[in-house]
């Protein structure tokens, strides 16, 4: 092979443009059925994505869990049961479902979403009778459930073909699909922050082409930003993210440059990163693996408990909610009423103690044979991350989960709590956004409108997060008012000033020779995170991280080359990742007090949760200053909005009574 | 022996490997992989260059749509590889262990 020369043809030069009615900026599952459904409703569309949209995004390599199911004909749960639950969690977010806006879009179109992949030739029944029998299979329907057997509110699902099935339907509809392209700015009319946008720039990230996208509406669908203090360009690469590594924060740096508003943004969490195990790969009870039995070195049986802490006798009772309960839930830190059954809780304390001698298994040939198979073989089968690098290649190593049983990560005592994934102990000053999928991003209103005309959000690109079905659900919300909207807006017009400004920035690395390489700039933009906005904060070291940032992008990233189209791929998410890190200290900055919920330790302001600060601050560019202001947590339930979930979702959801999509 | 001058390997792992005598070129796991992690080679026919394996997210999207069995694998680094312990009989395994034991060939549910 030629190790010089790039395969693909180089078009630097060369400019594409295209004009749509709906622009869809990030080709994971919320922009997918953001496509979908926006061009079923005559929307002419453009997907845009900086992967294969066949397989991109968090979700692309699969999905198990289906959460939020609350319209399923078996679902004991209601809509507004479950988003109750919102108003229970601080700040008005819960670990997966989102915002309380987020949340109720789910309840009510999750199950919808579902039929629509069973439509587009999703398998998500037991169709082939292989559970006949198994507590968790409704015989009517062939629905198979997870976690709480008796309410049925969340799905076991066949979800490794969704993404292509998507991909497929979306192109069927007449969507354009532009791979390989990452979107850099958003086009603002007049060039104006703060203006109505009206479509976005990119280049292609193999051929280096320049795209000009012009649009009466665009939905953002973009990922949460990720890597932002925790980078390690060896051990094993840059693989330690559950979600998927192409998620800078490419949304939320280009709608700050805009001008929107975005909330939440001060949250993070401490991440092992690249020290993390393979997710779902290693031996543990919870989530993929819920509810596995765990067992010692001597193979003494770790005993599950109800939310009392009343010990649990079979592995049926770990599916059921505890007396009185009407339904639990297994995301983290959740509030009594809804807490599911766990492992012991004191497991830390009993490991120190010597009553239990690591390393601990996930004792799968212990559990009843429908559970085991449901575990490794659909679970472990479909979810994201784990099907081939899981199932497959552990199965052609030799596992059996009949005989054999899978080891637990080996980490601290006190790392045995009752968690998703026992993967490895996180340092505090390396981190990452949000908790899960929780993390900061555009705030957003009743239609799933930014605080920009014009600019639609959905999936994780809300503040608040997503998981897989909020994505779907949202993105198929936003997706009908983003086509509707474009029905009445007037034509737009770009700023050629702005398209050309952006050209030149965008090239630039390209254009050097020598400086330093993208990931030179990426460690060290990780490095002012963890020192200046790592595990405690304060007003100077904010403002000197700030300062080092802002000194960052004059100096060494005015130095920062490119060889090819995928290093500056590379090198602009880096860029990327200076102005994600200058919203999170200005946000960082905002808030004046220390919060439990936000991962957020203020060493000036060291009170935690005090009630006057239970409110969203929020930040945005005006005339390139930051601005900052507070939100109400529930704000979607205040004036003007309606006070119940359901009068809003009736006025804004785009669907009449009856109508699915 | 001679000793030469040589950068330090690329990390972390080829994380992508082909059998070159079964791949036909036909790129299609290039073209499904999320971070662009193999490229096209020039000679049509050959199998992808892994040019970027510190890039790969191992999600094996590239493995699941390969058309030819085998011509292609997804492997996880040592630093990740697991261990599992067999419950009658106590014997230790492990991924990438020599001698390992014989493959178990039940497919997912619902089947490859």
């Amino acid at each position: 092979m030629d190790s010089e020369r790039w395969p693909y043809e180089i078009a630097y030069d060369r400019t594409v443009e295209t004009s749509v009615d709906v622009l869809i900026v990030g080709g994971g599952i919320a922009g997918c059925h953001a496509a979908v459904s926006a061009a079923r409703r005559g929307a002419s569309v453009a997907v845009v994505d900086k992967g294969a949209v066949v397989r991109s995004g968090s979700g692309g390599p699969g999905v198990d869990h289906w959460h939020g199911a609350c319209t399923n004909p078996c679902s004991k749960v209601s809509p507004e049961e479950l988003v109750e639950l919102v108003g229970h969690c601080d700040f008005g977010v819960t670990a997966e479902y989102g915002n309380g806006i987020t949340c109720y879009i789910m309840a009510k179109e999750s199950y919808d979403a579902l039929l629509d992949m069973e439509d587009m030739g999703g398998k998500i029944r037991d169709v082939d009778d292989e559970f006949v029998g198994a507590e968790f299979r409704d015989e009517e329907t062939k629905l198979m459930f997870a976690y709480d057997y008796e309410n049925k509110h969340c799905l076991r699902v066949h979800g490794w073909e969704f993404k292509p099935l998507l991909h497929r339907r979306l192109k069927r509809l007449g969507a354009q699909v532009f791979d390989r392209v990452m979107i850099t700015t958003l086009l603002t009319e007049e060039g104006k922050q703060g203006g109505r946008v009206v479509g976005a720039t990119g280049f292609n990230v193999r051929t280096g082409a320049f795209h000009v996208f012009r649009a009466k509406a665009t939905v953002l669908t973009t990922g949460q930003p990720l890597r932002l203090w925790n980078f390690l360009t060896e051990i094993q690469g840059s693989s330690g993210v559950h979600d998927a590594l192409a998620c800078a924060g490419d949304g939320c740096a280009m709608a700050w440059n805009a001008g929107a508003e975005l909330a939440l943004m001060e949250k993070s969490a401490p991440h092992a990163g690249s020290f993390n195990h393979v997710a779902y790969g290693s031996g543990n009870a919870h989530n993929t693996w819920y509810a596995c039995s765990i067992v010692d070195v001597n193979g003494k049986e770790v005993p599950w408990v109800d939310r009392d802490g009343k010990a649990l006798e079979t592995v049926s009772e770990r599916y059921r909610p505890a007396p009185g309960q009407k339904y639990f839930l297994l995301m983290p830190d959740l509030p009594y009423e809804y807490r599911g059954p766990s492992l012991i809780p004191d497991l830390p304390d009993r490991i120190k103690s010597g009553e239990f001698k690591l390393p601990l298994y996930a004792d799968l040939p212990a559990m009843p044979a429908h559970e085991r198979r449901a575990i490794f073989g659909l679970m472990v089968g479909n979810e994201g991350l784990t099907r081939i690098p899981v199932y497959a290649n552990y199965t052609a190593a030799g596992f059996d989960p009949d005989v054999d049983m899978l080891q637990a990560t080996v980490q601290s005592p006190d790392a045995y709590v009752f968690k998703p994934w026992w993967q490895a102990t996180a340092v505090p000053q390396l981190r990452e956004t949000g908790r899960l999928v929780d993390g900061g991003g555009l705030l957003f209103d009743w239609d799933l409108k930014t605080s920009l005309d014009g600019l639609y959000a959905a999936g994780n690109q809300l503040c608040g997060g997503a998981d897989h079905a909020a994505s779907a659900t949202t993105g198929r919300y936003a997706g009908r008012k983003a086509a509707d909207h474009a029905r009445v807006a007037v034509e737009v017009k770009i700023a050629q000033e702005q398209v050309d400004s952006e050209r030149d920035r965008v090239y630039a690395p390209v254009r050097r020779e020598g400086g330093i390489g993208w990931k030179e700039l990426q460690s060290g933009l990780c490095r002012v995170m963890q020192d200046y906005c790592g595990e405690y904060k304060s007003a100077e070291t904010l403002k000197t991280g700030l300062e080092w940032l802002a000194s960052i992008r004059d100096s060494e990233a005015e130095k920062t080359y490119a060889r090819n189209p995928h290093e500056l791929m590379r090198a602009l998410e880096a860029m990327v990742r200076l102005t994600v890190g200058e919203i999170i200290m200005n946000a960082s900055l905002a808030r004046e007090a220390s919060s439990r919920a936000l991962g957020f330790d203020r060493i000036d302001y060291p009170e935690v949760d005090p009630p006057d600060w239970n409110k969203l601050v929020s930040v945005r560019l005006q005339d390139g200053e930051p601005l900052v202001r507070t939100i109400p947590c529930d704000y979607h339930l205040a004036a003007p909005n309606h006070p119940t979930y359901e009068e809003n979702y009736r006025e804004h959801s785009a669907l009449d009574e009856g109508q699915v999509r | 022996m001679e000793a030469r001058m040589t950068p330090n390997p690329q990390t972390p792992c080829a994380a992508v490997l082909f059998d070159a005598a079964l791949c036909n070129g036909c790129n299609r796991c290039a073209d499904v992989c999320p971070n662009d992690v193999m490229v096209h080679d020039l000679d049509k026919g050959k199998h992808p260059v892994v040019l970027y394996p510190d890039e790969c997210w191992f999600c094996g999207c590239c493995v699941g749509h390969c058309p030819k069995p085998g011509a292609i694998r997804m492997e996880h680094p040592l630093s990740l590889r697991v261990g599992w312990k067999r419950k009658e009989t106590g014997e230790r395994f492990r991924i990438g262990m020599k001698n390992p034991p014989s493959p178990n060939t039940r497919p997912p549910v619902g089947g490859w």
